[in-house]
């Protein structure tokens, strides 16, 4: 029913705009990441894989790699603890509440995500909320100093700010479970254990996995918390990149790093989609 | 729906992980407004003093006011050019056939999922290679194209619920595309271009990740308080915390209760895939 100029009219301004303002920069991305600095701080425009072999040369990028995975895998692993039951909890039991409990698990992401960070900074602070509180109880003397400025911090910080990213798909795959299927396997003699471990969990694995994906590469490559609350031992990948890109200097570099991401983060969306359409039962 | 007590026993320890995480999600935010009035700074239990100095002290402070103001600007400038290619490219994915189309349905979204540095640092490299001077535009550019994806998440999902039977009786009727296209088209997609705008706002209004590489001389105010933080950390950002948390909560109870009086009640779960 749709002509060819109308169809033409809705797909040609948002394929150039993307192209423009997505492809070309994600490509340029690329190319940056084969070139090189001078001595006098100008990007030379002549192909190498030298940025590439620095990164496998130099210890300090993959350990920093490996720590940014190790620290998104517990937020991921803490969301999902956090996210599921809470979902299950709102899905089965809230009955008439359940609107506006579904309401309070998203006001928090309203609250800028850096103001978050630096709230969680007031509280874990040696002058901080929580250890002044602590020796106002006179349950320790001195303030804990392994609170703020550690991975511990940024795990805390970024499972806070995941968690309701993690709990959305959960929640909504929870929700089109036909509620039949449940009756049967009770009528069918299960019991709720049996019922929830047999048909609600697998029927619900496309959220998680959405849950866990989306968790996991946010926090990933997110450089806010580390930079406010990691200190020297909580530094991840993305401090890195912006570090080369600023007092550094070597533009090269941080995009060749900044494309093993994207690589990384391509294949972990790849994975995560065969997975859900694998697990789906339509 | 809620199911009998029979099929599922309510235990106990799942209301309790309930409040907990409730209480989690909302420590730092009670802590933020609490510490906003408290005297002493922003540290030290229990907080003492209380006072109205820190917001009084924000009110007189231009350089907060000018980056709200820039914030602002960025914001709606972003929602216009993210609505203005989010809404074709919603169309264009649920009507039209072109060569990579589930890679441009990718590609689109891709700036959701992916790191806000790699999308910033490859709009600087851009500006820098046909030398555009950094400034607000190309933070609204970048924003604009990041949150071209939530126009298209949010209107695509309220075109499946379309009926097209309207827009094939307008166009059999003798009104052209255009016309169909702002008379049948638009107001039947209202509500998911009203959801898409404010969740565009808020997200560039909050967004500083991509900020962070494309800013020029002026500051957003996710920027501002950036800058601040390194200096040191003062109860006037609590202020100004709290002051936006509470526009923010009166402007999604009023977008509800809209919502809920025109008798949908669903929700950002599509945004997600």
């Amino acid at each position: 029913m749709f002509s060819r100029a109308y169809r033409a009219a809705i797909s040609v301004p948002p394929l150039l705009w993307v192209a423009i303002f997505l492809v070309v920069p994600y490509f340029l991305l690329f190319c940056y990441s084969f070139w090189s600095v001078s001595s006098t701080q100008q990007i030379v425009h002549t192909w190498g894989l030298q940025n590439y072999r620095e990164l496998l040369r130099v210890n300090v990028y993959l350990q920093t790699l490996f720590r940014s995975m190790w620290i998104a895998a517990r937020v991921m692993i803490f969301s999902l603890l956090l996210g599921y039951p809470l979902a299950y909890y709102l899905s089965f039991h809230a009955g008439k509440h359940k609107d506006m409990l579904y309401q309070m698990v998203i006001i928090p992401l309203w609250v800028s995500y850096l103001v978050r960070a630096y709230a969680w900074k007031t509280i874990l602070g040696s002058e901080g909320v929580l250890n002044t509180l602590l020796q106002y109880l006179h349950l320790t003397q001195h303030p804990l100093d392994f609170l703020l400025y550690s991975p511990f911090a940024v795990v805390l910080t970024l499972t806070h700010i995941y968690t309701p990213f993690a709990f959305l798909p959960i929640y909504a795959s929870l929700e089109h479970i036909p509620r039949n299927l449940i009756e049967a396997s009770h009528d069918l003699g299960a019991s709720p254990s049996q019922t929830f471990w047999r048909v609600i969990l697998p029927l619900s694995i496309p959220g998680v996995l959405a849950g866990a994906t989306f968790a996991f590469v946010l926090s990933l490559g997110d450089f806010l918390a580390p930079l406010l609350l990691g200190g020297p031992s909580g530094v991840m990948i993305s401090n890195i990149v912006v570090s080369l890109f600023g007092a550094a200097y070597d533009w090269p570099l941080g995009a060749a790093i900044s494309f093993c991401m994207l690589g990384l983060v391509v294949a972990l969306l790849f994975l995560s989609e065969n997975l859900e359409k694998k697990w789906s039962f339509r | 729906m809620e199911l009998p007590v029979s099929v599922e026993r309510q235990s106990r320890w799942l209301p309790l992980h309930t409040l907990a995480v409730f209480c989690f999600l909302y420590l730092p935010i009670v802590t933020l407004i609490v510490y906003s009035f408290n005297g002493q700074g922003v540290g030290g239990f229990p907080p003492r003093d209380l006072t109205l100095s820190w917001y009084r002290m924000l009110f007189v402070d231009d350089a907060i006011w000018q980056s709200v103001l820039n914030s602002i600007s960025v914001a709606f400038a972003a929602v216009v050019i993210a609505l203005a290619f989010g809404i074709p490219a919603a169309l264009a994915l649920d009507r039209a056939n072109f060569p990579g189309k589930a890679v441009f349905r990718r590609l689109v979204l891709l700036p959701l999922i992916l790191p806000g540095i790699i999308t910033g640092l490859s709009l600087l490299m851009l500006f820098r290679e046909v030398d555009v001077k950094l400034s607000l535009a190309t933070i609204i550019l970048g924003h604009g194209t990041a949150l071209i994806s939530v126009a298209t998440t949010e209107v695509f999902a309220g075109l499946q619920k379309l009926d097209r039977a309207q827009e094939e009786a307008s166009l059999d009727l003798g009104a052209n595309y255009w016309q169909t296209f702002w008379r049948i088209t638009i107001p039947n997609l209202r509500l998911s271009i009203i959801g898409a705008a404010l969740l565009i706002f808020t997200l560039s209004m909050d967004e500083i990740a991509v900020s962070f590489f494309l800013i020029g001389r002026d500051n957003t105010l996710p920027l501002e308080i950036w800058g601040r933080l390194r200096r040191g950390i003062t109860p006037e950002i609590n202020a100004i915390s709290s002051i936006i948390f509470v526009f923010s909560l009166a402007v999604i109870v009023i977008w509800y209760r809209l919502r809920e009086r025109k008798g949908q009640t669903e929700v950002a779960p599509e945004l997600v895939q």
